[in-house]
């Protein structure tokens, strides 16, 4: 499966180039960017693992395409993604964040369903990855 | 005096019984300062033949807020000049002979707190079939922040929608169901699932998808879940389905919206024609139970689209931000239905910022400070499709969810292919936005491009390139600007 969360999984995966424009429209705007890498992506688990701090005075894309370098080299078969935060009045939330790294394999999730009373079922949504405990997920021999 | 078109009897003293001009009953009153926690009005007047405009305008106040058509002495156990509505000011429109924009303030004593029904009732309750009036429309008003203050607002708003469904960037994507009436609850999930798996964020049921012969709620309520939580496993991403609760009862509407939450759908929708306290009722509902609640806006053309009478849907956006919906209907200037380009980007700052400035050119009469009311979702629907994908966020931006729906299920490679042409358009056209690209004239060079790759896009622009709906639209700003209180 192509796990499609973020503003750009429906295009070609970006190039270091493209990225590199993305992080720039951000920082212009005023807005920390931030990046982050996970061995699980469920859509509920919003806290993937900070890879730094975000990244408040930084006004140049070189230095987050910098620290993307690094976070690809320590994870380079987990999902990494870049967000990019708008800190103004009545905002205070993400402005934009797209996956820029992904594992070669992605096994997707399994849907559980749970019979309960009157035909309703209960659905669980369960990653084939997260079955296994962290630090063994997305390695080349599972 | 009205009754007697336009000719005064004697002067006479105010409190004599009988009949007096309205403006002589203190409805008129050009000197008056509105206050800053006033309710201020414009109506759009057009007198009949011989009526003043300060008189019309007067009358206006008078049938809005504390007046009868005669003079009754019960007024003086009131302090009635606090309670009278005041016309301070009236201007001619430029060029359109007989009609004029009255401002009216009101005080806020004379409207019950987070009720619009009431304020409704108030404004528009009797005065727009007055006889001495041909035509009476609401152009605009300016609620006060104190007033503001007193509605719950969006049961989440754009921040929290956003936070929830873990989407940001992007306008989102959804797709009315069709055909919205016959399909049958098995095969209308099918389309629902296609819909989803193939890139959409968001399924729709349509304004009278309620529960009828052919498709009963529940069936419906349960087979849409299937195919939403069968598409959040394919994707990995949160998807929706706006399940229609409208009913005829509260108890009816209560019971669907339950099973909706149960069965953890994120969102659910209410309709117009459910009446405003059903909505404001649902609005609180969604709030306590976490889940989004969309607005379908149905049947409100009826008296918002002509430009001399009725209820601007500027007046009709204000009022659903604070009965508190998180989706409304809001025109897509491009699409099949009614909304000058205009008039609509005016209800879009409406629905979504924090102040809006005054704007006549745009059709924003007053300032509206919203004092950190969060904004509702604008949701453009009706007739658009992934060829206009540029226009589409140059004129409404980001924080939108474009609805294409026969530009998703009539694709000609499926449903699933339609919804991932959608998507690849608004990706590659937000990208080029980002990297500072003039999406406006490149727009279609660029889903050319994206096409080259993607062909369910390029199928998709075959097909509906030239596709455009030009009519002119009926309510428009005033060519010549009028003046802005």
């Amino acid at each position: 499966m192509h796990l499609t969360q973020g503003t750009f999984s429906y295009l070609p995966p970006l190039t270091d180039e493209e990225i590199r424009a993305q992080v720039q429209y951000a920082l212009d705007r005023g807005w920390s960017v931030a990046i982050e890498y996970t061995d699980d992506p469920h859509p509920r688990n919003v806290y993937w693992s900070l890879w730094g701090l975000p990244m408040f005075d930084v006004t140049d894309a070189a230095a987050v395409m910098m620290e993307l370098e690094q976070c690809r080299k320590a994870n380079p078969n987990l999902y990494i993604r870049i967000s990019a935060y708008d800190r103004s009045k009545g905002r205070q939330t993400t402005a934009l964040s797209f996956i820029v790294n992904r594992p070669a394999h992605e096994p997707g999730f399994h849907l559980e369903r749970t019979d309960f009373a009157d035909r309703q079922i209960r659905y669980t949504v369960r990653s084939y990855a997260a079955n296994r405990p962290i630090g063994m997920r997305y390695r080349d021999d599972g | 005096m009205l009754v007697t078109n336009g000719t005064k009897k004697d002067q006479r003293s105010r409190w004599a019984s009988g009949v007096i001009p309205y403006k002589d009953m203190g409805y008129w009153r050009p000197d008056y300062e509105p206050k800053q926690t006033d309710v201020i009005c414009a109506f759009r007047v057009t007198p009949q033949e011989g009526v003043e405009p300060e008189e019309a305008a007067a009358a206006v106040a008078g049938e809005s807020s504390t007046a009868t058509w005669t003079v009754v002495w019960t007024d003086r156990l009131t302090t009635y000049e606090n309670y009278q509505g005041k016309a301070f000011r009236v201007d001619p429109v430029p060029g359109t002979p007989g009609q004029y924009i009255a401002y009216i303030a009101y005080d806020l004593d004379l409207f019950e707190e987070g009720s619009i029904p009431n304020l409704a009732s108030s404004i528009i309750g009797n005065v727009f079939g007055f006889k001495a009036l041909k035509a009476l429309r609401l152009e605009d008003m300016r609620i006060p922040a104190p007033y503001v203050k007193t509605f719950q607002g969006p049961a989440h708003g754009i921040v929290m929608e956003r936070e929830m469904l873990n989407k940001f960037g992007r306008p989102l994507l959804g797709a009315t169901v069709k055909p919205k009436l016959g399909l049958s609850a098995r095969n209308y999930g099918r389309v629902v699932y296609e819909a989803l798996r193939g890139g959409l964020d968001f399924v729709k049921d349509d304004e009278n998808t309620n529960s009828q012969p052919f498709m009963r709620w529940r069936d419906r309520y349960l087979f849409c879940m299937e195919a939403v939580n069968k598409a959040i496993a394919e994707t990995g991403e949160i998807k929706g389905h706006y399940l229609n609760v409208t009913a005829a009862t509260m108890e009816e509407i209560y019971e669907r919206a339950e099973f909706a939450k149960e069965l953890g759908s994120v969102i659910i929708m209410i309709d117009l024609t459910a009446g405003f306290s059903a909505i404001q009722s649902m609005a609180r509902w969604a709030r306590r139970n976490g889940v989004l609640l969309h607005l379908h806006r149905a049947g409100h053309s009826t008296f918002t689209r002509q430009k001399n009478h009725g209820v601007s849907f500027r007046v009709l956006a204000k009022w659903c931000r604070l009965m508190g919906v998180d989706h409304l209907h809001a025109g897509t200037i491009v699409g099949k239905l009614e909304g000058d380009p205009n008039n609509v980007s005016g209800y879009y700052d409406t629905l979504r910022l924090d102040r809006v400035e005054p704007d006549p050119s745009r059709g924003l009469y007053f300032e509206q400070d919203w004092v950190s009311m969060p904004g509702v979702m604008p949701v453009a629907s009706g007739g658009i499709h992934a060829a206009q994908t540029h226009l589409l966020l140059h004129y409404l931006g980001e924080d939108t969810v474009l609805q294409f729906g026969g530009g998703t299920i009539g694709h000609p490679m499926g449903i699933a292919a339609g919804a991932t042409a959608n998507r690849v358009a608004v990706e590659a056209m937000v990208q080029a936005r980002n990297e500072g690209r003039d999406i406006f004239h490149e727009g279609p060079e660029i889903l050319e491009r994206a096409a080259r790759w993607c062909k369910p896009l390029r199928q998709a622009l075959d097909l509906w390139r030239d596709v455009t709906f030009d009519f002119q639209p009926t309510d428009t700003p005033d060519v010549v600007a009028t003046p802005v209180f």
